[in-house]
């Protein structure tokens, strides 16, 4: 092999940034998210269950907000009919924020672990610490 | 290599009085590694790109960039997003990702923010596909192994902005996945789509299918020899380094050896 040495240079820059990914979580524990229900509100329910089935709302919660945005300021809409046919005031502040008081160990809990910085708390008033209004 | 293959777009150096293009045609290694630069960060070559028309009877060549802008955007795009899933991959984002995130989301479009390199990629892909369909010398020369990495790029980046965009998926379980097999302790969380392991299934026959194919230009490209080779060849001497020591005998050895037989048979020799 001529010239070898810068071939088998690139190749060991190479590998490392493919194996960046891997030696970045070295000595770093593994946290996994849990998120919290753990408020006064949503240990007084009979049934805890957001507005939509669980899995539903893992998914689907942002295009939800996205979207109740758009009912309750543009269009005017103020009351949201769940596929179980209950009817919730379309609010962030007063409906999703009632029971999930707890922002910093709920909502933070899974945008922090994948990275997202939703904008939310831009126009809205961002729930102090300890989940008191 | 025992000769530099001097494909030069420039001026070679010769006489210190006569200006010599010093990237295009290096003569020193500092030149090549800007040569080089250029090559691998703006596609320099492919800037080059000319295309010939018979016009009104007469033969017309002209510079055609489209090729260059489109190859230049899939590639970028291509990298922004790769890099752009490393928040997949390791538990705390560092924050030079997270930049890169938001500059690529900075126009704030729809929720989850549209990124720009996801519609830059799907156009630059389309109109590297559609080259290969509607432009009939491109046609005639396509091949299958040119078709597959455009149709399989293209499904993942169509899956990619479908669980983004308009499916939804647990994204916190893809994590939980993701990170599972960096911490070398594999899970399969439940309640994710079918979406998602499209997605996954496209992106390892990437990888497996990348070693094998046109796809190793991302490797080759360093190892061009029309641009990695300074041309000095009438500057330095470069021996063959594969030459090996030629195994030859002289005729005088071999007259030496036959000289009697050759007497007695009448052929002529030189010495007696």
């Amino acid at each position: 092999m001529y010239d070898g040495w810068k071939i088998i240079l690139g190749l060991i820059v190479f590998v490392i940034i493919v194996t960046l990914p891997f030696t970045m979580s070295i000595g770093k524990p593994y946290v996994q998210p849990k998120p919290s229900i753990d408020t006064p509100e949503i240990q007084k329910m009979e049934k805890k269950q957001c507005i939509e089935p669980k899995q539903y709302m893992r998914e689907m919660h942002i295009k939800i907000l996205y979207s109740w945005k758009d009912y309750a300021t543009r269009e005017g809409k103020r009351v949201y009919v769940a596929s179980d046919g209950k009817q919730y005031d379309v609010s962030l502040q007063n409906t999703c924020m009632k029971c999930h008081s707890n922002k910093e160990k709920f909502c933070d809990e899974c945008h922090n672990y994948v990275n997202v910085k939703p904008y939310c708390w831009d126009c809205h008033i961002e729930p102090k610490v300890g989940g008191v209004k | 290599m025992p000769f530099r293959i001097p494909t030069t777009a420039g001026q070679q150096f010769s006489l210190p009085w006569i200006k010599y293009s010093k990237i295009d045609n290096p003569s020193t290694g500092w030149g090549v590694a800007l040569r080089m630069f250029f090559e691998i960060a703006f596609f320099r070559s492919l800037f080059r790109n000319t295309k010939a028309d018979i016009l009104n009877g007469r033969l017309y060549v002209g510079s055609n960039k489209w090729l260059w802008i489109g190859a230049l955007a899939f590639h970028y795009c291509f990298l922004i997003i790769l890099v752009r899933h490393l928040r997949f991959f390791v538990g705390e984002t560092p924050w030079c990702i997270s930049l890169i995130d938001s500059i690529d989301s900075f126009w704030q479009i729809g929720l989850p923010m549209l990124y720009m390199t996801d519609i830059i990629i799907a156009a630059a892909l389309l109109y590297l596909l559609g080259r290969r369909i509607f432009n009939p010398q491109v046609k005639y020369i396509s091949l299958p192994s040119d078709y597959f990495p455009l149709f399989l790029i293209l499904g993942i980046v169509a899956t990619g902005i479908l669980m983004r965009y308009f499916a939804k998926v647990d994204i916190t379980s893809i994590k939980e996945l993701t990170l599972g097999l960096v911490y070398l302790n594999p899970i399969v969380p439940k309640g994710l789509g079918s979406l998602f392991y499209i997605h996954l299934f496209l992106v390892s026959v990437l990888f497996a299918y990348f070693p094998f194919s046109k796809l190793m230009h991302m490797g080759g490209v360093f190892l061009s020899p029309t641009r990695n080779l300074a041309n000095n060849n009438r500057m330095k001497r470069h021996v063959n380094p594969w030459d090996y020591p030629v195994k030859h005998r002289h005729y005088e050895e071999y007259e030496n050896e036959f000289r009697e037989k050759m007497k007695k048979a009448g052929i002529p020799v030189e010495k007696e």
